[in-house]
């Protein structure tokens, strides 16, 4: 196993053309599991690529173990990939994709042998290896694939979308089984996916992608409770973060949100009190399990009533829509909680778990609300002085 | 499909056409079939599908002494002129579907409109370089000029063929260690036995049935069948023996004709995919 | 772990992988630009020539061109071509069209009925050629067949007519290609989306007006491809025509291909033929590039 860096990784695919990556640093530890994640488009897969070496990088430098790989052809990198189309020999039986690679690089028959047992061991393909990928199930296919990368014993695995081809039901049993797999073999991974549950899942670490660039590497709970920008906090959770934007006011020396339910107002103290927020365009960001129904007796936080407007029961927990300042706003409940539609209901906020983002440049603005927070602005801070 | 089998009067309508129409598209094969069997003396009192009063081998006999040797010319271009076609086919759509580069596109269109050249365009110019060298008669230099004036559409089958197989393929196998050659031979060819079947089919047909470039490049011992046979038919010393002129077509037209009824599935599928992404 | 050695970076051997696939490709980009392209710019420079029996390089300008213009024989080879194209085109595309309507109307032996349609394709333009000089023969032919099953009347003799021989080459041609068209088609009409005519059908169309006004404009490009490659066919129709006339009588049945071979290897005036040959690629840029441009257009707005 290795670790792997990326100093100051640039792509572009000419003068002219927008960098398709830009200023790519990331540093993962032996053994871990990162997540490249983000919409289409965003450059995580041309990322893989470069790692793997079937792209060159325009820039920078990949170091594996310390050692630069950028200039190395892909079959001297000792990296393995999974791919999103599993991409297996089609005229060759399980077996010998398999022992394709193992061949390739000269390594005796037995030996080949006993890495194709113990591999389809693993992975529980026994039964199929003489079968061809054209006879295989989707689920199985997948296990091929893992098994070829498997077998090569490489520094690092690469994965692209491994997933995305399998129907809904299949991709929650192979999520499981790559997380246990890799708590088993310990094994440097590189896992690229558009799929946030996939990310907050997996990773040990989770860099967020978007137009070529990182917009947070940290920890998928570092990533969930302490989003770096708009774009982070939106990308990540479901359903998604609530976002509401309006003007701060300073009274008491406190900051306050204005929130009006069109039944009812509201002022929202909130946590952080950082001097020149006050009477700008921000955008309040709140989750919708932050949004709880208020006790019968008061408990010192504000309350807004609101009407309910849609009822979303999704089985273990129902979706509440409400309106705050015109907007759509998503609570998360009990079922038993529910109520139906038209009703109304008293609804409270943790201040301190509110976000706020610069209405103009998506940044997350104020002190870090969260003990979490600490440890990001660590991880920043660290991640800067590099 | 539309579903009209409830108008039964249109349905019998629809048959008739359609077995009348395969009836007059056999005619030319059946009458060729009777005429090649006929004496001369037949042919002069029955008529065209006449059955034969006795069938008479003479006309195969006397066409094969006249064209026969040339059938085995047009055997010794088309074999080689095919394989090394198709070969070097598979190679360039292998490099220009897996391996593109700065300008491989360029090329790929600078060759694709080699499948529309007229080749009266080329013809003076091949035809000084092919005298240049001393191919000039030879079935060896119908083989090279098959070979560059196919190669636009051999291209075009693997390349095409290639562009829909996932590249992810090509890329798994790098990481694994293969070269450019493995991946070809390893990976790529033996997915390939139907488009390397419609090319093969293809190349045959179109260079059996070549008749401009036997007719300008070689002449005499050389020349190929659809060549002799046009000299054949269009002698004008002599009777007119049509028994001999029908044989001697069949004889031209028999080895594609086998290729189309065993492997039409392949010889309809180079037509449409090779003509119509042309 | 790693049970594999790591080269030193840039090996020569994976300087030669790198260089590999245009090593690959050069011979035939030579051949390209050597053998189609060279050759074309030197045929070019040719009918610019006064090149007879050997290739001269003697400037004439225009000269061989003028000379074309006033050659009546060339006149009769494109006014033939004008329409036999035509002719054959629109025939071949009617019955074509035809043919694979009725065959997609769930057929049975539909695979046998269509290998009938397609054989001739098979055939070299010469065989075919061969056989209908046969079946067209004045007083051997179908003319006689016809007599003798008690048509009396019944007289054939365009191949040795001047102003109808070019007829007989488009029965030969349309016997030959109209199966590709009905295959062409065919394979196009099981593409189209069943949903649509079922939509049209339940609105009450009839059959006849679900092809006119439904499947046949969905049909489109193939139209156009089937049209592209008829067009190529009639101006590459060389050997039909040597086969089956020799262009004859007299030149009456010349086509532009037939004269460009006879002027330039028979008659040994290179740079008339030459010429002549350059018009024949004209005439297919002309076709082309409308062609190609409307593809290349249509791609970019899917």
């Amino acid at each position: 196993m290795a670790t792997l860096e990326l100093r100051n990784v640039n792509k572009t695919y000419g003068k002219g053309l927008p960098d398709t990556l830009k200023n790519i640093e990331l540093k993962i530890d032996d053994g871990e599991f990162l997540i490249l994640v983000g919409p289409s488009g965003c450059g995580k897969s041309t990322l893989m690529n470069c790692i793997a070496g079937l792209e060159t990088i325009s820039g920078g430098a990949i170091l594996v173990d310390d050692a630069d790989i950028s200039g190395m052809s892909p079959k001297d990198r000792d990296i393995a990939m999974v791919f999103q189309s599993y991409a297996l020999y089609p005229t060759m039986s399980v077996r010998d994709n398999i022992a394709f690679g193992l061949k390739i690089r000269k390594m005796s028959a037995a030996a080949i042998d006993e890495e194709v047992a113990r591999v389809s061991k693993l992975l529980q393909i026994e039964h199929l290896l003489s079968r061809k990928p054209g006879q295989l199930s989707g689920g199985q296919q997948q296990r091929v694939a893992m098994g070829r990368a498997l077998a090569r014993r490489p520094k690092i695995y690469l994965f692209d979308e491994p997933l995305s081809n399998l129907d809904a039901k299949l991709r929650v049993e192979m999520r499981t089984e790559m997380k246990l797999m890799h708590q088993r073999l310990k094994t440097t991974t590189v896992y690229v996916t558009h799929d946030q549950i996939e990310a907050m899942t997996l990773g040990d670490k989770v860099a967020v992608m978007k137009d070529g660039i990182i917009q947070q590497f940290g920890t998928p709970k570092q990533i969930y409770n302490d989003p770096a920008n708009l774009f982070v906090a939106s990308f990540i959770g479901s359903p998604p973060m609530n976002f509401i934007p309006l003007r701060l006011q300073r009274r008491d020396g406190r900051l306050l949100a204005l929130l009006d339910s069109g039944q009812a107002r509201c002022e929202l103290p909130l946590g952080m009190q950082d001097a020149g927020l006050e009477d700008r365009d921000v955008i309040v960001g709140i989750r919708a399990e932050q949004i709880v129904l208020a006790p019968a007796e008061a408990n010192g936080l504000p309350v807004i009533r609101a009407e309910v407007q849609v009822v979303e029961p999704t089985g273990p927990d129902t979706l509440v829509f409400v309106t705050l300042n015109g907007i759509k706003v998503c609570c998360r409940m009990a079922p038993d909680d529910a109520p139906a539609v038209g009703q109304s209901l008293n609804l409270q906020f943790d201040p301190a778990k509110v976000l706020l983002f610069d209405a103009n440049t998506g940044e997350r603005l104020g002190a870090m609300s969260s003990p979490q927070a600490q440890g990001r602005a660590d991880n920043v801070a660290q991640f800067k002085g590099r | 499909m539309i579903n009209a089998q409830r108008f039964t009067f249109s349905r019998v309508a629809i048959y008739a056409t359609l077995i009348l129409a395969a009836a007059v598209y056999l005619v030319p094969l059946v009458v060729m079939l009777l005429t090649s069997f006929k004496t001369p003396e037949d042919i002069r009192t029955g008529n065209l599908l006449s059955w034969p009063q006795v069938i008479d081998g003479i006309g195969w006999i006397k066409a094969w002494d006249t064209v026969g040797g040339y059938f085995w010319n047009s055997v010794k271009i088309t074999v080689p002129a095919v394989l090394i076609s198709t070969f070097i086919g598979a190679m360039n759509g292998y490099v220009l579907s897996m391996w593109r580069f700065r300008g491989s596109q360029l090329f790929f269109g600078l060759l694709l409109f080699g499948c529309f050249l007229p080749f009266q365009t080329v013809l003076l110019p091949a035809s000084f370089t092919i005298g240049k060298l001393g191919l000039a008669n030879t079935t060896t230099g119908l083989v090279l000029v098959h070979v560059v004036y196919g190669l636009a559409f051999t291209t075009l089958f693997f390349r095409n063929y290639y562009v829909s197989i996932p590249d992810a393929l090509v890329k798994a196998a790098r990481l694994d260690g293969a070269g450019f050659f493995t991946i070809f031979g390893r990976i790529l060819l033996p997915m390939s036995v139907p488009i390397v079947m419609v090319c093969l089919i293809w190349q045959f047909t179109q260079i059996w049935n070549d008749f401009l470039f036997g007719v300008v490049f070689a002449s005499g011992d050389a020349q190929p069948i659809t060549v002799a046979l046009n000299n054949l038919v269009n002698t004008s010393t002599g009777a007119k023996e049509y028994n001999v002129d029908m044989a001697a077509a069949m004889i031209a037209g028999l080895p594609t004709l086998l290729v189309y009824i065993f492997a039409g599935k392949y010889f309809l599928r180079g037509l449409t995919s090779g003509a119509v992404k042309g | 772990m790693s049970s594999v050695a790591v080269f030193s970076k840039a090996s020569p051997f994976d300087a030669l992988q790198r260089w590999l696939p245009k090593l690959v490709l050069a011979p035939s980009m030579l051949i390209v630009l050597v053998g189609f392209y060279g050759y074309i710019f030197w045929t070019f420079l040719l009918s610019f020539t006064n090149s007879s029996f050997m290739p001269s390089y003697q400037w004439v300008g225009l000269q061989q061109y003028a000379r074309l213009m006033a050659n009546d024989r060339w006149w009769v080879a494109s006014k033939n071509l004008a329409v036999f194209g035509g002719m054959f085109i629109v025939i071949s595309l009617v019955i074509g069209v035809f043919l694979a309507i009725l065959l997609d109307q769930r057929i049975r032996k539909e695979g046998f009925i269509r290998t009938i349609y397609l054989y001739p394709m098979a055939l070299s333009m010469i065989v075919t050629g061969t056989a209908w000089k046969w079946l067209l023969n004045p007083g051997l032919g179908l003319d006689k067949m016809l007599r003798d099953w008690g048509w009396e009347g019944f007289r054939f003799d365009w191949l040795l007519d001047q102003d109808r021989v070019v007829y007989c080459l488009v029965i030969a041609a349309v016997w030959q290609a109209s199966g590709f068209v009905m295959a062409m088609f065919l394979a196009g009409l099981r593409g189209v989306d069943q949903s649509i005519i079922r939509a049209a059908q339940v609105d009450g169309a009839s059959l006849p007006t679900i092809y006119l006004r439904i499947v046949l404009p969905s049909l489109r490009p193939v139209f156009f491809s089937a049209f592209m490659i008829l067009a190529h066919i009639a101006i590459k129709s060389f050997d039909l025509v040597s086969a089956m006339t020799a262009g004859g009588p007299g030149y009456s049945s010349d086509l532009p291909a037939m004269f460009m071979y006879s002027f330039t290897f028979s008659r040994g005036q290179m740079g008339i033929g030459s010429a002549s040959a350059i018009m024949m690629l004209g005439a297919i840029l002309a076709i082309l590039v409308p062609y190609l441009y409307s593809e290349l257009r249509n791609k970019r707005h899917d």
